[in-house]
């Protein structure tokens, strides 16, 4: 679905990712991992079009990515949930949500979609009137997540969901995460929390200082010396 | 402490008190909805248009034209100078603001000033320095001794109603939402889909449209003239600034007061005095609130 191929990008003179390839299989969960700084967000800002790549090929589905004007991008079935939520704190939850709809294919289905993720998030349904930066940090999570699946994308990315939440919200968020999965939309997810995301994704890769250091199944990774001692703290 | 200041200058509650009360009101219309253009255009692209006013003198002057020289009746006269400032809105934006948009404020407001300064060269070349009217009259109404002119009353309404079809708009469609949530986050808004050149570019050529609706009711009242934008400019930038710039519903609330000072000034004292007292007031006020009224504290 999602196949990148020796991509670079930074800001100005600062490269920040060093000839990425990775894939994305539809159906999958896959999951980047990697330390504070390692480039995740970077990677995942440069599959959107907030940034774009200096060098390599990125397709969606066949489609070249690189040649795609950012505004398109959600139109081939990318829906980006980016780092720390980025809501519209003065605008409603519902009004948040029709921005996740404005594309032309999904304000046709509007109503429909907005039934669909107030049943997959029935708390969004209770405060659909509040300014949405009024919600707990859990909340405004899911109204990210379900601002993402307005647009009735193909491929989620998720930029850290976790970060910035309690531990027991942290739990809930993976919740979600699963529960997304379930619901048949393939996910690309970019966490610290490896422990935890190596539970709900397929596969894996670890970005080390903008490069690709390792990939293989989440089992796999999650049973590494390496990435156990590194990175989950065992 | 505002009657107690107009109190001390002999203009007690009477009749002509009432009547500047209610004429304040009126004119409170047509000052909301200037603002209303100004602050859309700085709270969405961030940018003052400081020849807001200038666009609507444009507007009166193609009424003029169409009205005197082509001979065009009035109602197409009103819809084609609408549709005229609203391109010429969005042609500002394109020609003027777009290649300095990442520029610093002081840049912005510049540019648009030049823009003051050609438009009024422009009209002065083509129309003189004369003062022109369609010479409309029409009449006014009494209770009992008070009277006030027809044309402030439609003024009035057909300025709230423009609010409220522009509000609906603003809060019930997709771009109108987009309109109002970029300024809160404008690097995201690829990620909705949303092409912010083309938010921009619409919004202010619905900024030029207000412009061109206050240009059809400015006719009704007043001459027409190059300097007209020096008469209500600077009051329509104060106004904005007194309700919070950017804050729509501010610049509505600031315009009612500011009108105040001006009708009730101008009827105890002198149309003049009613300015000054009202810029007086806005000073006062931005020595305690420097972000406005109703402004976020920044």
């Amino acid at each position: 679905m999602l196949d990148l191929k020796n991509i670079d990008a930074g800001y100005g003179a600062f490269q920040a990712l060093f000839g990425i390839s990775m894939q994305v299989n539809a159906g999958e969960a896959v999951a980047v991992i990697g330390a504070n700084g390692a480039g995740k967000t970077t990677l995942m800002r440069v599959i959107s079009g907030m940034l774009p790549a200096s060098a390599g090929a990125m397709t969606m589905e066949g489609t070249d990515l690189r040649a795609t004007a950012p505004h398109k991008v959600v139109e081939l079935g990318i829906a980006h949930v980016p780092e720390s939520r980025r809501l519209f704190p003065r605008l409603s939850v519902e009004d948040n949500l029709r921005l996740g709809a404005f594309i032309p294919s999904a304000r046709a289905h509007f109503s429909e979609r907005l039934d669909y993720v107030y049943g997959l998030f029935p708390r969004l349904k209770e405060r659909r009137s509040q300014f949405a930066g009024t919600m707990s940090g859990g909340e405004q999570q899911m109204c990210a997540i379900a601002r993402a699946l307005m647009s009735k994308p193909k491929l989620v990315l998720l930029d850290e969901p976790s970060m910035g939440l309690a531990p027991v919200i942290v739990q809930q968020v993976f919740e979600l995460v699963r529960r997304i999965r379930a619901e048949g939309y393939t996910v690309l997810i970019v966490e610290q929390n490896v422990s935890q995301v190596l539970k709900v994704a397929d596969r894996a890769y670890l970005l080390e200082v903008g490069r690709m250091v390792q990939s293989g199944s989440a089992a796999e990774l999650a049973a590494s010396d390496e990435i156990r001692k590194a990175y989950m703290g065992i | 402490m505002m009657f107690g200041f107009f109190s001390s200058l002999d203009c007690s509650l009477d009749i002509f008190f009432v009547e500047a009360l209610i004429n304040g009101v009126l004119l409170a219309g047509l000052l909301a909805l200037l603002a209303l253009g100004l602050n859309l255009i700085f709270g969405v692209i961030d940018v003052v248009w400081i020849c807001y006013a200038e666009l609507v003198m444009i507007g009166m002057y193609a009424i003029f034209y169409f009205v005197q020289v082509l001979g065009l009746p009035l109602p197409l006269a009103f819809l084609l100078a609408i549709g005229l400032v609203a391109c010429s809105g969005a042609l500002l934006h394109y020609l003027v603001i777009r290649p300095v948009l990442d520029q610093p404020p002081i840049n912005q407001l510049l540019v648009t000033g030049g823009v003051l300064f050609l438009l009024q060269a422009a009209a002065t070349m083509a129309f003189g320095i004369e003062f022109r009217n369609l010479g409309i009259r029409l009449g006014s109404v009494n209770f009992g001794d008070m009277s006030f002119a027809w044309s402030r009353i439609i003024t009035f309404a057909v300025a709230l109603g423009a609010m409220i079809v522009l509000w609906q708009f603003l809060t019930r469609t997709y771009i109108g939402t987009a309109i109002r949530a970029i300024s809160q986050d404008r690097q995201i808004m690829p990620l909705m889909g949303v092409d912010q050149k083309k938010v921009y570019l619409a919004t202010s050529a619905i900024g030029g449209g207000l412009a061109g609706l206050a240009a059809c009711l400015m006719v009704l009242q007043y001459d027409i003239y190059p300097q007209i934008g020096l008469q209500f400019g600077p009051l329509t930038f104060m106004i904005c600034v007194l309700g919070g710039l950017g804050n729509m519903v501010g610049g509505f609330v600031a315009a009612f007061i500011i009108a105040q000072f001006i009708t009730i000034g101008g009827s105890c004292v002198a149309t003049e005095w009613g300015y000054a007292v009202a810029f007086l007031f806005f000073m006062l006020v931005i020595f305690v609130r420097p972000q406005g009224l109703f402004g976020a504290k920044s």
